[in-house]
C-alpha cells in the first residue's frame, strides 16, 4: 500500500470548540490539538494533558493514536546520553520527479509540518541502562514511506549496531516505499534487509516494533525480520493494502482482516505489546537476549 | 484489429496486411507480384524501426506485458540443454506462479528461478497471471539454498505485475515470505544473476531479484509500483498511466542511466516475441558473460561485493 500522508482529520468535537481556547505554538503533534480530544476507538471525550500522559493511548479502551517518531523515541530511551544519527542527510530527487506537485515541494511540505528532514528518525541510546540503537518512522512524512533517506539512515543505524554491537529496536509506521523516488525507493527494501542479514549473522538481536499502518515495502523488509516481531494493539499491517485485496478478489474481507490480532492468530507475530509497557517489556527481552542480569 | 499488434503498431500490422494479401494474390494468379511485395516488405521495415525508435515508456510497458511476449519457460527452452524442474515449498503448496528447476546453461550446471504466467485463460488462472503467493517465494528460497548447498550459480528471470494482494497471501504471510527472501538472497555464498525479461513489479518482483548483476531485456519494466497504479494515487486516475510511465523511469534505457541495472539485452526489431530465438541467443551470450566476470571470486568475495553494491543503492545529498 502506497499513499500519501492523510491531514489528520478532526474530530467533530474540536470543530464545536471555540478556537480561541484551542492551545496554539510549538508544540506540534501528529494527533489533533485542543483541551479536549474524542476517542475514536469508544467515543469517550478525554482531556488532552491526560492522553499525552497515557501516550496518546486512551485510558477508557486502550485504542492507540498514532505518534510522531520523535516522540515515540522520547518516551522509549533513558533521558540521558542521546545522540542522533544521519540526521544531516536529504533527499536528492534523482528523478526530478513530479505529479500534480513537484517532489521536491512534496519534501517541503513534509518537512515544514513535521520539522523532521525525512521520515525515518535514528537515535542512539540507553534503554534503561542499557545501550541501544533505536530508529522510527515518522508517519506524518509523506506517509512514512521509504526512500534513499531513510533507507541509508536505516542501515547506518545497522552499522552503529555492528560497530558496538549493541541492540537494534525499530519502530515502524509506513505505507510503504515512496513513489517519487520508484525504484531507488524499492531497491532500499533489499538494502535494509542486507544489512539486517548482517546483525543477524553477528547476533546482535533486532526487535522490530510495527505500529500503525505498517504496510507494502517497509512491512515487507525490514520490518518483518525481527528476531522478535512485536505490534502495537490494532495497527494495520500487511503487504497489500485492503482496498487493492477487496478489488482483486471481489468481496468483503473478514472483520480485523490485517490487524495486530490477526497477524498474531497466523503466526506473524511473537506477542502483541501495550504502548505503556513497550519500554519496560523490551528492556526485559533484551536484556535476556544479551544475558543481562 | 489484429491482436497480434498493440495499438501503436497498428500502421505496421495494415502493412503485415497488405502484404499477406499480395501472397495470396499471388498464389492465385500465378502472377509475379514478388518485387511489389519486397518493397512493402522494406517499407514494414521502416516503419518498424521508426516507430521502435522512439517508444514512449507507456508503450514499452505495453510491450513488456504483450500477451506473446515469451516468459520464463519460454527462454528456459532456448537457454538450456537440460531442464528438470523442481516443485514445492515442502510446507503448503506448489505455486505455479513461480517455476524453478535444475538446468545445464552450456555444460554448466545451475538452479533457474523465475515468475510464470500463461498463455491461454485456463494456464493463466493456474498460474495465478504470474502473481506469486508466499508459497511460491519460499519455494523459490528452498530452491536458493539447495542451489547454495550444490554450488549451483542461480539464475531468476523477473516478470510478474506484482505478489499476489489476497487474502490467504496475507494470511500466510505474504510480507515476510518476500523480506525473507531479500535477506537471505543478499548473503547467497554462489553467484546470482537477475533479468528482467517482462514486468518487473515491485516486491514481488524484487523479492527474486537480489544478486550480483541485474540485467534487463531492452523492452522490460522494472518499477516500485504499476504506472497505472502510481496514476490512480498521484493524480488520481489510472488514466495518467502513461504519465506516470514516464515520471517513474520504469524502462531499461532509463533505469542503466541511473546505474540502477547493469545491462541491458537488445531486443529484435519488434520486440522479443518477434523472434524469441533471437532473444534466447543474445540472452544466453549475456549471462555467459556476467557469469565469467565473477566464477573467480570466493564465496566470501562474491558476498562482499554483492553486499557492498546493495550498500550502494539510494541517491542522496549531506547538507552541512
Amino acid at each position: 500500500m502506497k499513499f500519501e500522508a492523510g491531514e489528520a482529520a478532526m474530530s467533530w468535537f474540536q470543530k464545536l470548540v471555540p478556537s480561541r481556547i484551542r492551545t496554539t505554538g510549538d508544540n506540534k503533534r501528529t494527533v489533533p490539538e485542543g483541551l479536549w480530544d474524542k476517542c475514536p476507538g469508544c467515543n469517550a471525550i478525554l482531556y488532552r494533558a491526560e492522553m499525552e500522559r497515557n501516550l496518546e493511548v486512551c485510558p477508557k479502551c486502550g485504542y492507540h493514536n498514532r505518534i510522531g517518531a520523535r516522540r515515540r523515541l522520547d518516551q522509549f530511551l533513558d533521558e540521558e546520553g542521546r545522540e542522533e544519527i544521519g540526521a544531516e542527510l536529504e533527499s536528492a530527487d534523482p528523478l526530478k520527479f513530479k505529479d500534480s506537485k513537484k517532489y521536491k515541494d512534496r519534501l517541503l511540505q513534509a518537512q515544514k509540518k513535521t520539522e523532521e528532514k525525512d521520515a525515518l528518525v535514528v537515535m542512539q541510546g540507553r534503554l534503561k541502562g542499557l545501550d541501544v540503537v533505536t530508529a522510527a518512522f515518522e508517519f506524518a512524512f509523506m506517509g512514512g514511506s521509504m526512500g534513499s533517506v531513510v533507507g541509508e539512515r536505516f542501515v547506518r543505524a545497522v552499522k552503529r549496531c555492528l560497530e558496538l554491537g549493541i541492540p537494534l529496536v525499530c519502530f515502524s509506521a509506513s505505507g510503504g516505499a515512496r513513489m517519487q523516488e520508484s525504484l531507488f525507493a524499492l531497491m532500499q527494501m533489499a538494502k535494509t534487509s542486507a544489512a539486517l542479514g548482517r546483525l543477524r549473522q553477528r547476533g546482535i538481536p533486532f526487535v522490530s516494533v510495527m505500529t500503525d499502518p505498517t504496510m507494502g515495502g517497509v512491512s515487507a523488509s525490514l520490518a518483518m525480520l525481527g528476531d522478535l516481531n512485536i505490534a502495537e494493539p490494532n495497527a494495520l499491517i500487511g503487504f497489500a493494502g485492503p482496498r487493492v485485496i477487496e478489488q482483486t478478489v471481489r468481496e468483503t474481507l473478514p472483520e480485523g482482516f490485517q490487524r495486530s490480532e490477526f497477524l498474531l492468530e497466523h503466526g506473524a507475530l511473537d506477542m502483541i505489546l501495550d504502548r505503556r509497557e513497550l519500554r519496560e517489556r523490551i528492556a526485559d527481552l533484551l536484556a535476556i537476549l544479551t544475558h543481562r542480569g | 484489429m489484429d491482436m497480434n499488434f498493440l495499438d501503436f503498431e497498428q500502421p505496421i500490422a495494415e502493412l503485415e496486411a497488405k502484404i499477406e494479401e499480395l501472397r495470396l494474390v499471388g498464389d492465385d494468379n500465378e502472377i509475379n507480384i514478388q518485387d511489389e511485395i519486397e518493397r512493402l516488405q522494406t517499407k514494414s521495415r521502416e516503419l518498424t524501426e521508426s516507430i521502435f525508435s522512439r517508444l514512449t515508456p507507456w508503450q514499452i510497458s505495453q510491450l513488456a506485458r504483450h500477451p506473446q511476449r515469451p516468459y520464463t519457460l519460454d527462454y528456459v527452452a532456448h537457454l538450456f540443454g537440460e531442464f528438470h524442474e523442481l516443485h514445492g515449498d515442502r510446507t503448503f503448496a506448489d505455486d505455479q506462479a513461480i517455476v524453478g528447476g535444475l538446468a545445464r546453461l552450456d555444460e554448466r550446471p545451475v538452479m533457474v528461478i523465475g515468475h510464470q504466467k500463461g498463455r491461454d485463460t485456463k494456464e493463466k488462472i493456474r498460474r495465478n497471471f504470474g502473481m506469486p503467493r508466499p508459497e511460491g517465494y519460499r519455494k523459490a528460497l528452498r530452491l536458493m539454498r539447495l542451489a547454495e548447498r550444490f554450488r549451483l550459480p542461480v539464475l531468476t528471470f523477473i516478470d510478474t505485475p506484482g505478489a499476489y494482494p489476497g487474502v490467504g497471501a496475507e494470511e500466510r504471510g505474504q510480507s515476510e515470505a518476500i523480506a525473507r527472501n531479500l535477506q537471505e538472497m543478499a548473503a547467497l555464498r554462489v553467484p546470482v544473476l537477475c533479468t528482467v525479461i517482462g514486468e518487473g513489479g515491485s516486491g514481488g518482483a524484487l523479492a527474486i531479484g537480489v544478486g550480483d548483476r541485474l540485467l534487463m531485456l531492452q523492452y522490460s519494466t522494472y518499477s516500485v509500483i504499476s504506472p497505472e497504479g502510481c496514476a490512480s494515487i498521484l493524480w488520481k486516475s489510472a488514466d495518467k498511466a502513461p504519465v506516470a510511465a514516464e515520471a517513474m523511469g520504469i524502462t531499461s534505457e532509463r533505469l542503466q542511466e541511473l546505474d540502477l541495472v547493469d545491462e541491458v539485452v537488445a531486443e529484435p526489431l519488434g520486440g522479443a516475441h518477434r523472434n524469441p530465438a533471437a532473444t534466447a541467443k543474445a540472452l544466453k551470450e549475456a549471462l555467459l558473460r556476467a557469469l565469467g566476470e565473477i566464477a573467480s571470486l570466493s564465496p566470501d568475495a562474491l558476498v562482499e561485493r554483492r553486499y557492498q553494491r546493495l550498500m550502494r543503492y539510494g541517491e542522496f545529498t549531506t547538507a552541512a
